[in-house]
């Protein structure tokens, strides 16, 4: 399941929700990302490609898919303004063992870092600015190949 | 052609969305980049570097040297920074 929401989440209800009623799950591995107090940040301020970005999660769930025998997944990224502390996005994966749960959950968040269609300003007292984006992070999407 | 504009490109340009009838010579989305950089001053800015430029067309990420068609949907964007 996929959503893109302005609400916060529930991690708990996100994994009760990928394992209730499910004997053949024998693990489950999940990521927050939270909003982080860098330099007297304000907030995150959050857009992205509605009609684009669904899809290009779903096609990064697709190849975790290939790679991993997976039991469910779960991905939730917040958008709009977000203060530090708050909750950004959460991923979810169920499997039967820990290996497959565990790297399908950090391939998708590397994945999500460099391919889905998000843009973050940083918002301080002096100003918004864009965030840019990292090489290490294509590098940690690029390992995956 | 449906063009949409995201993050600082957006701002460069001052709109996000926008209609053009798309020239019979523009085959390409680099070949739309350097048509589109001619509109105005905004236009020129935000397609200025096309190193720090990203596109996709119809909901896809595509290379600039990739095709374009009257009826597509074609994104400009700064690399994405989500997660």
């Amino acid at each position: 399941m996929i959503r893109i929401q302005q609400d916060d989440f529930d991690i708990g209800a996100e994994v009760e929700a990928l394992t209730k009623d499910r004997a053949d799950i024998g693990g489950v591995a999940t990521f927050t990302g939270q909003v982080r107090a860098d330099d007297g940040l304000a907030a995150l301020i959050l857009e992205h490609y509605p009609a684009m970005t669904e899809r290009e999660i779903a096609r990064h769930v697709g190849e975790a898919e290939k790679k991993w025998p997976l039991l469910g997944v779960t991905i939730i990224h917040r958008v709009g303004r977000l203060t530090p502390g708050a909750r950004i996005v959460f991923v979810g994966v169920a499997a039967a063992h820990r290996r497959a749960a565990f790297q399908a959950c950090e391939f998708l968040m590397d994945y999500l870092k460099v391919h889905a269609p998000f843009w973050k300003q940083e918002e301080r007292a002096s100003g918004t600015v864009w965030v840019a984006a990292k090489s290490s992070d294509d590098e940690a999407a690029r390992r995956w190949r | 052609m449906t063009l949409l504009y995201f993050a600082w490109v957006r701002q460069k340009i001052g709109k996000g969305e926008e209609t053009i009838d798309l020239p019979d010579a523009v085959k390409t989305v680099g070949a739309l980049v350097a048509y589109l950089s001619k509109r105005g001053a905004g236009y020129a800015e935000a397609f200025a570097d096309t190193r720090r430029l990203r596109a996709a067309v119809n909901q896809e990420h595509v290379q600039l040297d990739a095709p374009v068609a009257p009826n597509d949907e074609v994104a400009f964007f700064p690399p994405v920074t989500g997660g």
